[in-house]
């Protein structure tokens, strides 16, 4: 079986953001693989430990985002491509374009990719992925299994071959869908808990090759018009509009309570009368 | 020619999305005072549903609607329902394709925009025009900053908005509107790719979903266990709204993963956020700050959470809870 896991290098959003001139303030930060990429290269990981699998990660970005695919060698992917388009980081159809040129001809029969990435956060570039290789897809999985229909105690499954049956994820309540490989599957939180790579790990993987690929090769496929007819372009970024404190409600419980109820009713936020 | 707009509707349950007529809004105010149609897409099992969907949908300013309906609509998969709609597409030429930022519309839009190979603008919060260009606002980095895109391509746009902020579309007045019957499509479309959906557990408690509810009661480490919990539920039935929770509760196991809010999780932006035992760590904040009026219970006067609090209870939540879920049940009565 062969796996491959998208991976996008993202600011680490669990530290302030700054913005500065317009953009953000990239100088010191800290960056990390995409949190719900994580998910996606720890069940890759798992499926090559029990069934055995070719693990590929891939990653489309600047020149930092090979820590990213270094540190998924030191967790024991098999290889890892770098494209390096620095420039286009919020194009995602061309992100898309790029990772479907490089994906056909190694025929996988899994892509996995995280829900979306906490930087951009459209949850985009998997799905795009998905319908410019007709692949069927199963989104914000929570639970993965892989077998024939009878290994997964299918008994209508109307195909042959290898299946996942997938436990997604739909606004709370959990769906389980069947979808025949190939096919993209992305990782909600929940599908696992990622390991963190070794030493030994750590110290191999600075050793390992890193290929790289370029837009110039990858997009001489590409129609140029359907790269300029799916631009959108950043007008303006700025910070949230900043909060302060309201007031402190005195008293007691009881006399708290109808105070907060006093004022809701007032702004007219909740009805008297019920909602 | 007018412009055209298709609005991918969405049913929960038997009854139309809130977040669908917000849709409604946005194309009416897209095409505000120029000449266009609006159509809506609406898939669905129930064909009664699907009918009083539709009177519904052109009541709030649908010109056209067209329904797919049948046993491979339920539940609504956006494998299925991408084959349809494609040809809608190709039919109508929209200049905007226009849906939810629910699990149905983000997973619809960008498989559409690398079909279309159009532009696609997702979680949108407001729209405003300036210097005769549209510009769209979005969240970004959990967030933590905000950016506005405008389409810089050709036409069809995707947009997808967030539930909560913009305002449903009125009521048209007009008969004529009234009177729009639904368009079976009955034309075999495309086969869609292959999916079969074998299960849905529903585990949410309340019909209304987090990311939609215009009130969130959410809990944090105070709240102690899932018992805790129950309370806070109470409350949100009572008001109407929707449970959430905050990372700690959640790796505490003092309920799932679904209800986060926050850094990971969901990003809410209701009209009245509770937060409940929540000291407000900078990850949780990012997921709330933006809901309109905020209040929080905490026994920790020194709690984070109140810096950015409409209103601040500093008490214990097992004793406030309880007696504002009491309270609104007598004012309900």
């Amino acid at each position: 079986m062969k796996i491959i896991v998208l991976m996008k290098q993202t600011f680490d959003t669990e530290e302030k953001v700054e913005i500065t001139n317009g953009m953000i303030e990239e100088h010191g930060a800290k960056f990390v693989i995409n949190p719900y990429d994580e998910y996606a290269l720890e069940e890759a990981l798992r499926i090559k430990e029990q069934n055995g699998a070719e693990v590929i990660a891939i990653t489309v970005g600047p020149e930092r985002s090979s820590v990213a695919l270094r540190t998924g060698l030191a967790l024991g992917i098999d290889q890892a491509i770098m494209i390096c388009d620095a420039e286009h980081g919020d194009h995602s159809y061309r992100i898309a374009a790029l990772l479907a040129e490089v994906i056909k001809p190694l025929k996988p029969d899994l892509i996995l990719a995280g829900l979306f990435a906490v930087d951009s956060g459209s949850g985009s570039v998997a799905l795009q992925v998905a319908q410019l290789l007709q692949l069927p897809h199963a989104s914000a999985a929570v639970k993965l299994r892989l077998g024939t229909a009878e290994e997964l105690l299918i008994e209508d499954a109307p195909w042959s071959g290898t299946l996942a049956l997938v436990d997604r994820d739909v606004e709370g309540d959990v769906e389980t869908v069947v979808i025949p490989l190939p096919a993209v599957v992305t990782a909600q939180q929940g599908l696992n808990d990622p390991r963190y790579p070794s030493l030994p790990g750590i110290m191999k993987a600075k050793k390992k090759a890193i290929i790289e690929r370029y837009p110039s090769e990858l997009l001489a496929e590409v129609n140029q018009d359907d790269l300029s007819s799916s631009l959108t372009v950043r007008t303006a970024l700025f910070p949230p509009s900043p909060r302060s404190a309201g007031k402190r409600l005195s008293g007691d419980g009881s006399q708290q309570t109808k105070q907060l109820l006093h004022s809701l009713i007032e702004a007219n936020i909740i009805q008297r009368g019920g909602n | 020619m007018g412009t055209s707009i298709l609005i991918i509707a969405e049913l929960k349950g038997s009854t139309l999305r809130r977040v669908t007529l917000e849709a409604l809004g946005v194309a009416a105010a897209l095409l505000h005072e120029r000449s266009g149609d609006i159509a809506c897409f609406l898939a669905g099992s129930n064909k009664a549903d699907l009918e009083l969907a539709s009177k519904e949908l052109a009541r709030h300013g649908a010109h056209h609607v067209y329904v797919a309906s049948g046993e491979a609509h339920q539940p609504i998969q956006a494998l299925t329902s991408l084959p349809p709609i494609l040809s809608i597409i190709k039919e109508l030429k929209p200049q905007y394709i226009i849906a939810g930022h629910t699990a149905y519309g983000r997973e619809l839009a960008p498989r559409l925009a690398a079909e279309l190979k159009a532009g696609y603008i997702a979680d949108i919060i407001s729209m405003e025009e300036f210097e005769g260009q549209l510009q769209f606002t979005r969240p970004i980095y959990a967030g933590k900053a905000f950016e506005t895109r405008t389409f810089h391509g050709t036409s069809p746009h995707l947009l997808t908005i967030r539930p909560n902020n913009f305002a449903p579309a009125s009521v048209a007045d007009d008969v004529e509107q009234a009177n729009v019957e639904p368009i079976f499509i009955t034309e075999e479309a495309a086969t869609p790719l292959p999916s079969i959906v074998k299960n849905v557990v529903q585990r949410m408690s309340s019909s209304i979903d987090l990311t939609e509810a215009e009130i969130v009661v959410a809990g944090g480490r105070g709240v102690r266990g899932s018992d805790g919990f129950k309370l806070l539920q109470a409350l949100a039935d009572e008001l109407g709204g929707a449970v959430g929770a905050s990372r700690a509760a959640c790796d505490a196991g003092y309920c799932d993963y679904s209800l986060q809010i926050g850094q990971t999780g969901k990003v809410v932006t209701p009209q009245l956020y509770i937060a409940c035992g929540i000291s407000g760590a900078i990850q949780h904040l990012a997921g709330m700050s933006q809901s309109r009026t905020i209040v929080a219970i905490n026994k920790d006067p020194d709690a984070p959470i109140f810096s950015i609090a409409d209103y601040g209870i500093v008490g214990d939540l097992f004793e406030v809870v309880p007696l504002l879920t009491a309270e609104l049940k007598a004012l309900h009565q």
